[in-house]
C-alpha cells in the first residue's frame, strides 16, 4: 500500500491527529467530538468555556443551549452564522480568536467549523464523560483483537506478524516481572511444543513475587510516593510499608475497588484491620513542611489542593488543579468542585506544618505476638508494684516531709515547694516518678521490674517499622471555597465533601443530603459503575505498560484537553471488561497480554514508521526503553548480584559523594548500604524527593513531588555517564565478568555465554569478533599495567571470586561493560 | 531446537578482523572530535530552538542569574531608607503592616529596625548603596538597580519555585529551561542549561531542591544540569578505576558499533540517538574537566575574582560562569546559600558580602572587558526581600522574610546601564513606584531573549502553560536601552 493511500485510508476512517491535519481535506461527514471539540477547544473555550469568571463577551460555545441563546451560530446556515463570520473576519477587531490571543486557525479548520455548521451544528457530550459501551465480539474471538483489526481496517493497516518465542518470553519479563529470563528459562519456552505454552507461561509469571514488584511502579508514581517530605528541610518520614502494601495488592489480586477502599478510606472501612490502615498512608503521601514561618493557613490550602490532584490523577485521569483558582477553562469541573472533593479529606488528621509523627506500628503476626508478649510483662511487673502501692505511698510521704536532697531535679522541687493540695495530677504523677525511680529504698526489685519491662516493650516497639496513616479526627476542618486560591482571602463560602457535579452523583453512602459524604463514600464513587472515568484510566495506564504509549494519549488527562482515544472502543471495552470481573487486575493483564496484537513483532516496517511513527494503531509492538528501576535490575541480574528479597525499607544505592551537600535542617550524611541491601531492586531505593538518586534520574524516573501518570522517555549523554561509570554498573560488569570467565574456556565460549545471559541469544559473528577485538586491546593493557587491574577490581564492596586471573577478569569487565551498555539490553522490544 | 547456535567463526578468523573493526574507525572519529579546538566546540551547533524565526530582535544571548537564595535584605544591599533609621525602636504604624502576610513574625510585636550599615555613594549618578558592596558600587554605573521587586511567595521553599518556573506548584519548567526549549543551545558538548551551588562558611546554608531546576513537563534534556564544586563535576564523568581516555574510548566504540550492526535488524531510530549520546558524553568527559579547570587562568583573573582553582566558592562559581558563557552556554544560574538572617544579621550579612561582592563586580566588568556584556543579561536577586521590622526571637537580632518589597539588580543583555528603577515607601515596607513581579521580570527576559512571553506557551494539563502565568506580565520596557 502506497503511503498517500494510507494517509486517504487514515483520514476517512477518522484519524485524525495532529500530526497530519494540517494537510488533511475536510472529512464529509463532521463528527463534534472528533472534529470540532479539538478546535473550539484549543481556540474558544479559553474565553468561552466553562470558567465564568474569565468568560468574554457572555458567551460560552461548549454548551450548544449556551451558544444558540447568544446567537453564535444558526444551525444548518453558515452563512447566517456570526460565529463564520468572526473566524473570516480581515479585520484585527472583529476576528477571532482575537490577534493577542496568538491562536490562529487554518483554512481546514474554518472549513470544518462550517460544514459542522451547515450540518446542523450537533454537539456530543465529551467521550470520557460518558459511561464506556462494551463492543459485541463474536464468540471465541480475542476481543482486543478484534477491536484493533477492526481500527486498522478502518485505517489500511495490516497486523505485524508475531515475534520470535525468544523476544515473546524476553517481552514478558519485562512487562510482567522486570527481570530478565535467564537463558535456561528462554530454552524451556522457546523448545516447548505444547499449544498453550504462551498461555501457561503467562500463568507462571502472574504468580511470581516480581510482579507485584513490576506492577507497583507505575502507581507510585501516581500516587507520589516517597521516602521523604519534599518542601525545605525535606527530612524522612515513615511510608515504606505503603510500598510493600501496594507490591502485596497487586501480588494478591486484591481487587481494585478494594484497592481504592483501602488507600482512600482504610481507616474508615467495617472491617478495618492494620492492612487497610497501611495502605490509607495513600492520604499522607502529599508534599509537607517544616520551614520555619510556614503558616498552617497556607499549608493546609496547599494539602488540600494536592489531594484534589491525586485523585484527579491517580484514579480520574483527570485534571484538576486548575480549579484551584478559577472554573477550569476547558472542562466542566469548577473551582466549587474542587474545594467540595478537597472537603473529603477534611476528617484526616495531621499537622499543616511541622515534623510527621513516627505513624502506626506495622508488625508481622509474629512481631504482634512478641509485642503482647511484652505487653503482658508490663502488665504483670505493674500489679507486683501495685501490690507493694501502700508499703511505696507510707515512703513517698516520709520522703515528701524530709528536706529535700541537695541534688533534687528543680521541677521536682518547685512541686515539693507546694502544698499536697495544690498539686496538679501530673505533679504528683512527676513526683512519684522521681520518687520510684531515683528514690525509693523499699520494693526495689518489683520496681526495677517494672522498668526493664517498659523499657523492652518500648524498644521492642521502636524497632519495629511504622507507617504513617490515615486517622479521622471529629475535628473536621471547615473548607471553603478560596477565591483566586488565595489561602489569605476567607470571604468564600464553606463548602460540604461532593462528587463533582458534572459527574453522575454518587448512589453509595448517606442519603438525602443529612449526612456529611466521608472519604468511603467517594471511594465507592470512584470505583461504581456510575463514574465513567476510573476503569478508563486505570486501563489507558496499564496499555502503556504494554505498549508503550496509552490508548488516549494523555493518560493523566481524559478531558477536553486530552485526547479522544484513535480507537475509543477497545479502550471502553478493556474498561467494562475491568468492572464485568470485579475490577481483576490480573484479568485484565492476561487479557492484554494474551492477545495476538501484543505478540505481534516490534520491528517496524520503513511504511508504518512512515505513517505511524508513534505506533497508535497497534499494527506492530512498541520498542521502548526500560524504566530507570528496571536498567538497574537488568544489570544487577546479569551480575547474578540483584536480590530477590521482596519489600523491606528503603535502601542507599552507591551515589556521587556530596550530593546530598544542598541539604539541610540538618545537613545529611549518604551512608550507602552494605551487604545485600545494595543489590536491591531499584524500586526499593531511598527515593528522595528533592535529590533523587541521580542514576534513576538520569532515566526520567519522576521525584514524586507531583502524581505521575506517565514517565518521560528521555535519550540523554547522563545515561552513557551512569551505565559506564556509575559504580553500581561498574561493579555489575565486574561481577558479570567473573560469571563470563567461569562461563566457558575459551574466548568464542565466554562471549557466546555472555551473549546468552545478557541478551539471551547467540552472538552474530560481527558481534562475536567486535567483542573479541574489544576483550584483546583490553587484556594488553591490563597485561602492560597490572596496577590498573586492582583499581577496577576494587569498584565496589563484593568480592571478586578467589583464585580467578584478575588480569582476565579487568579485561573481561569491559566486555560485560559494553553488553550492559547496549541499546538493546535496556530496550522492551 | 537450540537457542544458541555454534558460530561460524573461529578464533583466527575474528582476531583478523581486530585491525580494521569498526571499532577502530569509530574510536579514532571520537578520539579525534574529544580535542577540537574550544572555539569550534562552542560554534552554534545549529539546534533550533521551538521559537523560531524569533519574533523580536535578540538583544541577550544568554542569561547568568546569581541566586542569593535565604532573601538578602534590600535595607542593608540596595535601598537606603534614612526614615526607618530616625523611627528606630518604634512601633511600625499598623497602617501598614495590618492583614499582611507574616512568616516568623506572626503575632509577634512589630518594631522599626534601622538599616544596619551606612550607605555610600557610587558612580556618575552617586547611586546610594550600602557601604557593605563597595566593588558593585565601582560598576554600578553598569547596573540597573531595582527596587521595587515584589514576590507572591513568603517562605524559601515555594518562593524559589516562583523565582524560577512561575508557579508555587512543583513540576513546571524552570526558566533556564524554558529559554533552552525556546531558544536551543549553542553549547555542542555541554548542557545548555547549567547550575552551581556553593557552600560558604557560613551557618545556615538553605537547602536547594534540584526541582529548581527541573525541567517540569519539558523533555528533560532542557532541564538543568549542577556541576558540582566538589567530586565530579558532573556525575559519572570520571571513568572508573584507572581506564584511561583511550579504554574508555575503545569501550564506547564497542557499544556503538554494537548497536549499528543490531540497528541493521530491528531499524529502530532510538538508536541513532543512543549513539549519538554516547559520542556526545565521551566528548563531556574531555570538555567539562577542561571548562572546570581553572589553573589556566591568569593570577590576575583569580586575583580579581577572589577565587582559588577548586574551591567552589561562590567567586569561583562566577569565574566559571564566563567561561559557560565563552562556551555558549544559554542560562547559567548560580546560587550563594546563606542570606536568611533572621538572627545576627550584624554579624553575618558583611561575611556574606565579602564572600559575594568581588566576584560578583569581577563577573560585570570581565564580561563587560571580553565584549559579552552586550549580549548577556545578568540577574542578581533573592527569593524575596527582608521586613523593615526586627526580629529578636531567634537569639540578636534579624529580619523576617518579606515579599512587598525587596531589591535587585540587572546588567548588560541591552538593558540600561547606571539606571535606578522604582521605589518603595519611606519605610521600605512595600514597593510603592514601578511595582515589579517575578512575571514582569520573566517577561522582561524573555524579551531581551528575543521571546514574546504572552505567545510562549506549551500545552499541559489543559492550558497553554507560559512562565509568565496565566494573571498577565508586562515587559518593564522603562528599563531597556
Amino acid at each position: 500500500m502506497s503511503a498517500v493511500r494510507l494517509l486517504c485510508a487514515l483520514l476517512f476512517g477518522g484519524a485524525v491527529t495532529a500530526v497530519w491535519s494540517a494537510e488533511l481535506p475536510v472529512p464529509a461527514q463532521i463528527e463534534f467530538n472528533r472534529d470540532v471539540r479539538p478546535i473550539l477547544a484549543d481556540n474558544c473555550f479559553s474565553c468561552h468555556g466553562p470558567d465564568a469568571a474569565h468568560r468574554k463577551g457572555k458567551l460560552r460555545l461548549d454548551v450548544r443551549a449556551d451558544a444558540l441563546a447568544r446567537e453564535a451560530f444558526v444551525p444548518g446556515k453558515p452563512a447566517d452564522s456570526e460565529l463564520v463570520a468572526r473566524v473570516r473576519s480581515p479585520d484585527p477587531e472583529e476576528v477571532m480568536p482575537p490577534p493577542d490571543a496568538h491562536k490562529t486557525l487554518t483554512a481546514r479548520e474554518k472549513l470544518i467549523l462550517e460544514r459542522w455548521i451547515a450540518q446542523g451544528g450537533n454537539y456530543q457530550r465529551h467521550w470520557a464523560y460518558e459511561p464506556p459501551v462494551k463492543a459485541t465480539i463474536p464468540a471465541g474471538a480475542h476481543a482486543v483483537d478484534v477491536l484493533v483489526a477492526r481500527r486498522l481496517a478502518q485505517v489500511g493497516l495490516t497486523p505485524a506478524p508475531s515475534a520470535g518465542r525468544r523476544t515473546l518470553i524476553r517481552r514478558l519479563h519485562a512487562d510482567l516481572l522486570g527481570v530478565p529470563p535467564t537463558p535456561a528459562e528462554v530454552t524451556a519456552f522457546v523448545d516447548d511444543p505444547a499449544p498453550d505454552s504462551y498461555e501457561r507461561l503467562v500463568e507462571r509469571l502472574l504468580e511470581r513475587p516480581q510482579y507485584g514488584e513490576r506492577m507497583a511502579i507505575g502507581w507510585l508514581d501516581g500516587v507520589r510516593f516517597a521516602d521523604t517530605i519534599g518542601y525545605h528541610s525535606d527530612n524522612p518520614r515513615n511510608v515504606w510499608p505503603y510500598r510493600d502494601w501496594v507490591i502485596a495488592s497487586f501480588n494478591d489480586n486484591k481487587r481494585f475497588d478494594r484497592f481504592t477502599l483501602e488507600q482512600i478510606a482504610g481507616d474508615l472501612l467495617p472491617d478495618v484491620s492494620q492492612e487497610p490502615r497501611v495502605g490509607s498512608a495513600f492520604n499522607r503521601l502529599l508534599l509537607s513542611t517544616e520551614e520555619g514561618g510556614a503558616q498552617p493557613k497556607d499549608y493546609e490550602a496547599r494539602m488540600l489542593a494536592d489531594r484534589v490532584r491525586a485523585i484527579g490523577t491517580a484514579w480520574l485521569g483527570q485534571t484538576t488543579g486548575c480549579a484551584q483558582c478559577h472554573d477550569h477553562k476547558f472542562d466542566p469541573i469548577t473551582t466549587r468542585d474542587f474545594y467540595a472533593l478537597g472537603a473529603f479529606f477534611a476528617d484526616v488528621k495531621e499537622a499543616a506544618i511541622g515534623r510527621r509523627e513516627d505513624g502506626m506500628v506495622v508488625a508481622t503476626p509474629e512481631q504482634a505476638a512478641r509485642r503482647a508478649e511484652l505487653h503482658a510483662a508490663v502488665v504483670a511487673a505493674r500489679s507486683a508494684v501495685t501490690a507493694r502501692a501502700d508499703v511505696l505511698a507510707a515512703a513517698q510521704a516520709q520522703w515528701e516531709a524530709a528536706p529535700p536532697a541537695p541534688n533534687t531535679p528543680r521541677p521536682v522541687l518547685t512541686v515539693l515547694q507546694k502544698t499536697a493540695a495544690a498539686r496538679t495530677a501530673r505533679e504528683r504523677q512527676t513526683l512519684q516518678a522521681h520518687f520510684r525511680t531515683h528514690v525509693s529504698t523499699v520494693a526495689r526489685t518489683e520496681l526495677a521490674a517494672l522498668a526493664t519491662a517498659e523499657e523492652q516493650e518500648k524498644a521492642y516497639t521502636e524497632s519495629l517499622p511504622h507507617c504513617l496513616v490515615t486517622e479521622a479526627t471529629p475535628a473536621r476542618r471547615a473548607v471553603r471555597v478560596l477565591p483566586r486560591g488565595n489561602w489569605m482571602d476567607e470571604s468564600g463560602e464553606i463548602v460540604a465533601p461532593a462528587i463533582p457535579a458534572f459527574l453522575a452523583p454518587p448512589s453509595t453512602g448517606a442519603s438525602a443530603g443529612d449526612a456529611t459524604l466521608t472519604r468511603l463514600d467517594l471511594a465507592r464513587w470512584l470505583v461504581s459503575r456510575e463514574n465513567p472515568l476510573t476503569a478508563r484510566a486505570f486501563a489507558n495506564r496499564l496499555w502503556a505498560q504494554f505498549f508503550g504509549l496509552p490508548l488516549s494519549r494523555v493518560p493523566g488527562d481524559l478531558g477536553a484537553q486530552g485526547e479522544p482515544p484513535p480507537n475509543g472502543p477497545l479502550l471502553d471495552w478493556l474498561a467494562c471488561e475491568f468492572m464485568d470481573h470485579g475490577w481483576d487486575v490480573k484479568h485484565l493483564v492476561r487479557t492484554i497480554v494474551t492477545s495476538a496484537t501484543y505478540r505481534q513483532t516490534s520491528v517496524a516496517t520503513a511504511e508504518q514508521l512512515a505513517v505511524d511513527p508513534a505506533n497508535r494503531e497497534h499494527a506492530r509492538q512498541g520498542r521502548f526503553r526500560l524504566e530507570a528501576e528496571l536498567v538497574r535490575d537488568y544489570a544487577l541480574a546479569a551480575a547474578s548480584l540483584l536480590s530477590p528479597r521482596v519489600g523491606g525499607p528503603s535502601v542507599k544505592p552507591y551515589q556521587p559523594d556530596h550530593y546530598w551537600e544542598m541539604l539541610n535542617f540538618p545537613p545529611r550524611d549518604y551512608v550507602p548500604d552494605g551487604g545485600e541491601a545494595q543489590y536491591r531492586r531499584g524500586l526499593y531505593v531511598w527515593w528522595q524527593r528533592s535529590f533523587l538518586h541521580p542514576s534513576l534520574l538520569a532515566f526520567d524516573a519522576p521525584s514524586r513531588e507531583e502524581c505521575a501518570a506517565e514517565r518521560v522517555r528521555s535519550n540523554l549523554p547522563q545515561q552513557a555517564l551512569v551505565l559506564l561509570n556509575d559504580p553500581t554498573y561498574v561493579e555489575a560488569a565486574r561481577a558479570f565478568a567473573a560469571r563470563i570467565v567461569a562461563g566457558g574456556r575459551t574466548p568464542e565460549e565466554r562471549i557466546t555465554w555472555a551473549w546468552s545471559v545478557a541478551l539471551q541469544r547467540a552472538p552474530r559473528a560481527e558481534e562475536m569478533s567486535t567483542a573479541a577485538a574489544l576483550w584483546a586491546e583490553q587484556l594488553a593493557v591490563y597485561r602492560a599495567d597490572p596496577g590498573a587491574v586492582e583499581v577496577l577490581l576494587a569498584t565496589g564492596a563484593s568480592a571478586a571470586p578467589a583464585g580467578a586471573d584478575r588480569v582476565e577478569l579487568a579485561a573481561w569487565t569491559h566486555v560485560a561493560r559494553v553488553l550492559l551498555n547496549l541499546h538493546e539490553f535496556i530496550t522492551r522490544e | 531446537m537450540s537457542l544458541f547456535p555454534v558460530l561460524p567463526s573461529t578464533r583466527r578468523a575474528f582476531l583478523g578482523r581486530v585491525s580494521q573493526g569498526v571499532g577502530a574507525v569509530a574510536l579514532a572519529t571520537l578520539l579525534d572530535r574529544s580535542t577540537a579546538s574550544l572555539a569550534a566546540a562552542a560554534a552554534p551547533a545549529g539546534s533550533r530552538g521551538a521559537v523560531h524565526p524569533l519574533p523580536l530582535p535578540q538583544k541577550a544571548k544568554r542569561v547568568i542569574w546569581l541566586t542569593m537564595a535565604g532573601g538578602p535584605s534590600q535595607f542593608e544591599t540596595f535601598d537606603p531608607k534614612p526614615k526607618l533609621a530616625a523611627m528606630h525602636g518604634e512601633a511600625m504604624p499598623e497602617s501598614l503592616t495590618q492583614g499582611q502576610q507574616l512568616a516568623q513574625l506572626q503575632g509577634q510585636k512589630l518594631v522599626c529596625f534601622a538599616p544596619q550599615f551606612p550607605f555610600a555613594k557610587f558612580g556618575k549618578n552617586q547611586t546610594e548603596i550600602c557601604s557593605l558592596f563597595p566593588h558593585l558600587g565601582s560598576v554600578i554605573d553598569d547596573l540597573c538597580l531595582v527596587r521595587s521587586m515584589t514576590t507572591d511567595a513568603i517562605n524559601h521553599d515555594p518562593a524559589h519555585m516562583f523565582m524560577n518556573t512561575g508557579a508555587q506548584i512543583a513540576g513546571r519548567p524552570s526558566m533556564g529551561a524554558w529559554i533552552n526549549y525556546g531558544l536551543g543551545s549553542e553549547a555542542e558538548n555541554l548542557p545548555g542549561f547549567v547550575v552551581m551551588v556553593s557552600t560558604g562558611p557560613g551557618r545556615s546554608p538553605q537547602p536547594i531542591s534540584a526541582r529548581q531546576w527541573s525541567s517540569g513537563f519539558l523533555p528533560s534534556r532542557f532541564q538543568g544540569v549542577q556541576l558540582q564544586g566538589r567530586g565530579d563535576a558532573v556525575h559519572y564523568l570520571a571513568n572508573p578505576g584507572r581506564v584511561t581516555r583511550g579504554q574508555q574510548g575503545a569501550d564506547i566504540a564497542a557499544i556503538n558499533s554494537l548497536n549499528r550492526q543490531h540497528d541493521s535488524f530491528v531499524h529502530d531510530p532510538e538508536i541513532a540517538t543512543r549513539i549519538a549520546q554516547y559520542e556526545l558524553a565521551f566528548q563531556m568527559q574531555a570538555s567539562v574537566p577542561e571548562l572546570t579547570d581553572l589553573r589556566g587562568e591568569n593570577a590576575a583573573t583569580l586575583a580579581r575574582y577572589g577565587c582559588t582553582p577548586g574551591d567552589g566558592s561562590f567567586a569561583s562559581n562566577c569565574l566559571l560562569a564566563r567561561r559557560l558563557a565563552e562556551r555558549g552556554v544559554r542560562f547559567i544560574q548560580l546560587y550563594h546559600r546563606d542570606w536568611d538572617h533572621h538572627s545576627q544579621l550584624r554579624e553575618e550579612l558583611p561575611l556574606r558580602a565579602l564572600e559575594t561582592d568581588r566576584a560578583a563586580a569581577a563577573l560585570i566588568s570581565d564580561l563587560k572587558e571580553r565584549g559579552m556584556l552586550d549580549d548577556t543579561l545578568v540577574v542578581w536577586t533573592g527569593e524575596f526581600g527582608r521586613t523593615p521590622m526586627s526580629q529578636g526571637n531567634k537569639g540578636t537580632v534579624g529580619r523576617d522574610h518579606h515579599n512587598k518589597a525587596m531589591s535587585m539588580w540587572l546588567a548588560g543583555g541591552g538593558v540600561q546601564r547606571g539606571l535606578v528603577y522604582g521605589a518603595t515607601d519611606d519605610l521600605g515596607y512595600a514597593a510603592v513606584d514601578k511595582v515589579c513581579t517575578v512575571h514582569d521580570l520573566h517577561a522582561t527576559m524573555l524579551h531581551q531573549l528575543g521571546i514574546r512571553h504572552d505567545a510562549f506557551s506549551v500545552k499541559f494539563q489543559g492550558l497553554d502553560a507560559k512562565l509568565t502565568g496565566v494573571e498577565g506580565a508586562r515587559v518593564l520596557a522603562d528599563i531597556l536601552a
